[in-house]
């Protein structure tokens, strides 16, 4: 049976640009600096107020993002577990309902394609979250097998509430069952009377939970939430995908596209790479039978592994941004600061960085050669890198279960 | 099941280049078992009985011989095959100034000298390129990245023969027209138009592709290969024959061949090929596994999906495998009268391309999935040479008719079979009145028919067509065109893989060669 594809394409408005998500009219609202910029083709907001205020608000309050022009694939069919678990290379065969998974893509050279989340909505149902458009990459996997694909970017609203505070605020707001939830887990309930689907799961290394509904609740959606913080309960902020940088790169979470090179948007050939070159192996299952990118991978496994993104902190006060990276102050270039913020609580440069590993092994002088300017004048200094083989940043709440209240 | 050993080999299809392939591993010391999903081994080369008392060749009908370097390694004789006297084209005209056309000479009524001439010089010609492109198809097409050293000294040996063999000259030309399409050749080198139709029939016959369409110099330098190789004609009993030479030199080297054991999947463990699993749920074990089926079959019907790569399946998924000839079997009450041919002639190979606008305009209705109206038809009464075909003074009519869709629009169905003979034989009538008449019985092979019975994909003739994009290091696809496969232990044999189809065993040579050296590389 051929794959069917469903794709709402009746609604689009030639005028528009960019599209607005069904939260537009608050967001709107809330958003003070105007500072859009594109996210899938969608009008979103970089900030809303003070980048500074929308991050403290994720680290220690809640915050609410809108998560719509996240990539949306509904998948189900008799084949839509097997076609799953050949599309991505975690054993995604147990994944049970009402659960999520963390996975990665790759294409036949064992190249990453995409990150992805796959939340297995009820049995057999599935929803596929990644990064970037992947319909077609969908469509060729599925060839041979009966499962049906349905965009449905545009069909789903999500918004990601993170932060201490995040599961005593949705509590408030009436999602009452918010404290049985784990992590990874999925929760259907009915909220003011629609439906909303409730994951807890999130791209901050804070507590945090994302909840999808359908377009037409999302204002209900948003001013159900926005209410805990008018009756005074809880300090509840708006947050752009600025502060998201920051707290993403804080937890360690990678960005295909920014941190690395996308497989499918490579020209240059060693612009690709492995889910163990950015740091991914943990999501790479060598022992399922088989996967796309599978040969390519084990023969890959053999040799020293050739690079690494690297989760590295660099010294001193300067931005490291778009740095090269040496073995030693001076020495031989080896690699490039990809993605870098300052990181207000821990007070530090952290950085994703591309990293040459001459012989299969690790740099252990890492340097950064930062070019700055100071009224308009370029100076240039070094400062040396840390590696961090764990996220640089971490809370217990985030996995606690119940959370507890803040 | 018995546990299989080291050096078993399992072929799946017993088409000529099954068993060549067969016979090569077999001499090489591997133990090698064909199974055959018809009740017979031969696929396209075979002899049928399509009527009481009236045998044809199934698909293939013409023959080239069989490569003197594959002959030779197999211990087989030319003069085993029994060939009739060489066939030539006779190019029909509805006036009966008919075309005599050999391989280096043409003769006719409406000829001029310098027309005979100028035939002449193109054939000669054309030959140097076919020549030129020769060690290419002897040898697993080169890798363009990693070579190795034969794909080294295979691009030594071409480049040599393009730029010594040919002269600078000559290479110029080649390179010009190498890719472009026999239509605008043929216009710059023939002043005959009619001469013009019937080579072009050379180069597009058994494609989906018109004479204007880009590529077809290539397929006719495929053509004029066979051409350089031996006389075009037919061997005794028909394509039969030839596999009945094969099958006896295959089992006298120890090959066994199994028919009537239609192969339902590859059996694949951990990414390697161990075995297959027959329709009837039989099981064989073996480390290697030869396809002789078309890409398409191997890897899309017998191997689960998910055992490849996702971009892998959907290359070989779009790789262009329509075919576009239907095959026309008739039982004639006698030999039927062509105007201006006498009897004897009949023992040629009939054109009706009366020019390449013709041909073209037949090639047009195959776009939009219609058969053609006017259709280019080629005509042979092998009974005429061989006797044991047909019963005493009834003779056998094979013929092609091009161009009959695979993808027809409303289908071939019953409607659509009868129209298209009536179209075919309202054509041929044109040339020999009264023919229909004579019809005892007959037989009609389309596309469709061809993928049932064959068991290949869309039907196509060469396993998929051979343009450019689809050949050399790209034939199948790139990265599988040097025999072996993503799947540990199995490799391709037919005409799917590098050089193509037509009765030439090359593939399944070439396959053979690749797997021995791949295991004395370990």
């Amino acid at each position: 049976m051929p794959p069917t594809i469903i794709q709402d394409i009746n609604q689009h408005n030639f005028h528009e640009v960019l599209r607005p998500t069904p939260f537009h009219p608050r967001v709107d609202h809330n958003c003070l600096t105007k500072n859009w910029m594109d996210w899938n083709g969608y009008l979103t907001a970089r900030t809303y107020d003070t980048l500074a205020a929308e991050y403290f608000a994720i680290r220690s309050s809640c915050s609410v993002m809108d998560l719509t022009p996240m990539g949306k694939y509904r998948i189900n069919g008799p084949d839509a577990n097997k076609f799953l678990n050949r599309l991505v290379t975690r054993d995604v065969s147990m994944l049970r309902p009402q659960r999520v998974s963390y996975v990665v893509m790759c294409n036949d050279e064992g190249k990453v394609l995409d990150d992805a989340t796959i939340f297995h909505l009820s049995e057999g149902d599935y929803r596929l979250c990644c990064q970037h458009h992947q319909l077609d990459w969908l469509m060729i996997s599925s060839l041979g097998m009966d499962v049906s694909i349905e965009e449905e970017t545009h069909d789903v609203a999500a918004l990601a509430v993170q932060g201490p505070t995040s599961a005593s605020a949705l509590k408030l707001a009436g999602i009452d069952e918010i404290e049985q939830l784990k992590p990874y887990d999925i929760l259907h309930t009915q909220l003011h009377g629609f439906e909303v689907m409730v994951s807890r799961t999130g791209y901050t290394g804070d507590l945090g939970y994302e909840l999808w509904t359908s377009p037409d609740n999302a204002l209900n959606l948003w001013d159900a939430i926005f209410e805990v913080k008018q009756k005074g309960f809880y300090d509840i902020r708006t947050i752009g995908l600025s502060a998201l940088e920051m707290v993403r790169i804080e937890a360690g979470f990678i960005l295909p596209g920014d941190d690395f090179n996308t497989a499918e948007t490579a020209i240059r050939a060693d612009r690709v790479r492995s889910p163990y070159e950015v740091g991914l192996g943990w999501v790479v299952n060598l022992d399922k039978p088989s996967f796309t990118g599978k040969r390519a991978l084990l023969d890959e496994k053999k040799k020293p592994i050739k690079r690494r993104l690297l989760r590295l902190e660099v010294s001193g006060n300067k931005a490291p941004q778009d740095s090269f990276l040496y073995a030693g102050k001076g020495g031989k270039r080896i690699g490039t600061i990809m993605t870098q913020i300052w990181s207000p609580i821990l007070k530090a440069n952290l950085a994703m960085a591309d990293v040459e590993f001459a012989g299969g092994s690790q740099p252990n002088d890492i340097w950064a050669e930062i070019y700055y300017q100071k009224e308009l004048e370029w100076r240039v200094s070094w400062a040396k890198g840390k590696v961090w083989n764990k996220p640089f940043w971490t809370h217990p709440r985030r996995s606690a279960s119940p959370p507890g209240s803040y | 099941m018995t546990k299989p050993s080291e050096n078993s080999v399992i072929i799946i299809g017993a088409g000529h280049n099954g068993l060549i392939c067969a016979i090569y591993l077999s001499i090489a010391g591997y133990k090698v078992r064909v199974l055959e999903a018809q009740d017979v081994a031969g696929g396209g080369a075979v002899t049928s009985e399509f009527a009481p008392g009236f045998k044809i060749s199934g698909l293939a009908h013409l023959f080239h011989g069989l490569d003197p370097e594959i002959l030779k390694d197999i211990g087989m004789q030319s003069t085993n095959f029994e060939l009739g006297p060489e066939i030539k084209t006779i190019a029909l005209a509805t006036n009966g100034n008919h075309l005599l056309i050999g391989k280096d000479s043409v003769n006719g009524a409406g000829l001029s000298d310098e027309d005979k001439q100028t035939y002449k010089e193109f054939k000669q010609e054309y030959f140097g390129f076919a020549k030129a492109l020769k060690p290419l198809l002897m040898n697993k097409p080169p890798r363009l990245k990693n070579m190795d050293k034969a794909d080294k000294f295979t691009f030594a040996k071409l480049g040599w023969g393009l730029r010594f063999g040919l002269g600078v000259d000559a290479m110029r030309e080649f390179l010009r027209v190498g890719g472009i399409n026999i239509y605008d050749v043929l216009n710059e080198k023939i002043g005959n138009s009619h001469l013009k139709g019937a080579i072009s029939v050379d180069a597009v016959m058994g494609h989906h592709m018109g004479p204007r369409t880009p590529t077809t110099v290539l397929t006719y330098l495929t053509r004029l290969n066979g051409e350089a190789q031996g006389n075009l004609s037919t061997p005794k009993n028909g394509m039969g024959r030839v596999t009945e030479l094969l099958v006896n030199c295959a089992e006298a080297n120890g090959v066994e061949i199994q028919c009537g054991s239609t192969v339902k999947k590859i059996l694949i463990d951990e990414g390697k090929a161990i075995g297959v699993e027959l329709d009837s749920g039989e099981q064989y074990k073996a480390p290697l596994i030869v396809s002789n089926a078309d890409a398409k079959s191997t890897f899309l019907k017998m191997i689960d999906v998910c055992e490849l790569d996702a971009m892998f399946a959907q290359r070989i998924n779009t790789t262009r495998t329509h075919g576009s000839v239907a095959k026309f079997h008739f039982a004639l009450d006698g030999l039927p009268e062509f105007s201006g041919l006498e009897a004897a002639d009949l023992g040629n190979r009939m054109l009706i391309a009366p020019d390449m606008r013709y041909v073209e305009h037949a090639f047009n209705h195959a776009k939009y999935k219609e058969f053609s109206t006017k259709p280019v038809i080629e005509i042979i009464f092998p009974s005429v040479h061989d006797d044991s075909l047909a019963p005493p003074g009834r003779h056998v009519m094979s013929v092609l008719a091009t161009f009959a869709p695979y993808d027809l629009k409303n289908g071939w169905g019953e409607q659509a079979r009868q129209e298209f003979t009536s179209v075919v034989l309202k054509s041929i009538e044109k040339y020999a009145p009264g023919i229909t008449s004579k019809i005892i019985a007959s037989e009609l092979i389309t596309p469709i028919d061809i993928e049932n019975k064959f068991k290949i994909s869309g039907g196509h003739w060469h396993h998929g067509e051979m343009t450019i994009d689809q050949s050399f290091m790209m034939r199948p696809i790139h990265g599988v065109a040097q025999y072996n496969t993503p799947i540990e232990g199995l490799f391709l044999c037919g005409a799917t893989a590098h050089p193509g189809g037509g009765i030439t065993g090359i593939p399944g040579r070439n396959a053979a060669k690749r797997i021995s050296s791949l295991a004395r590389a370990g």
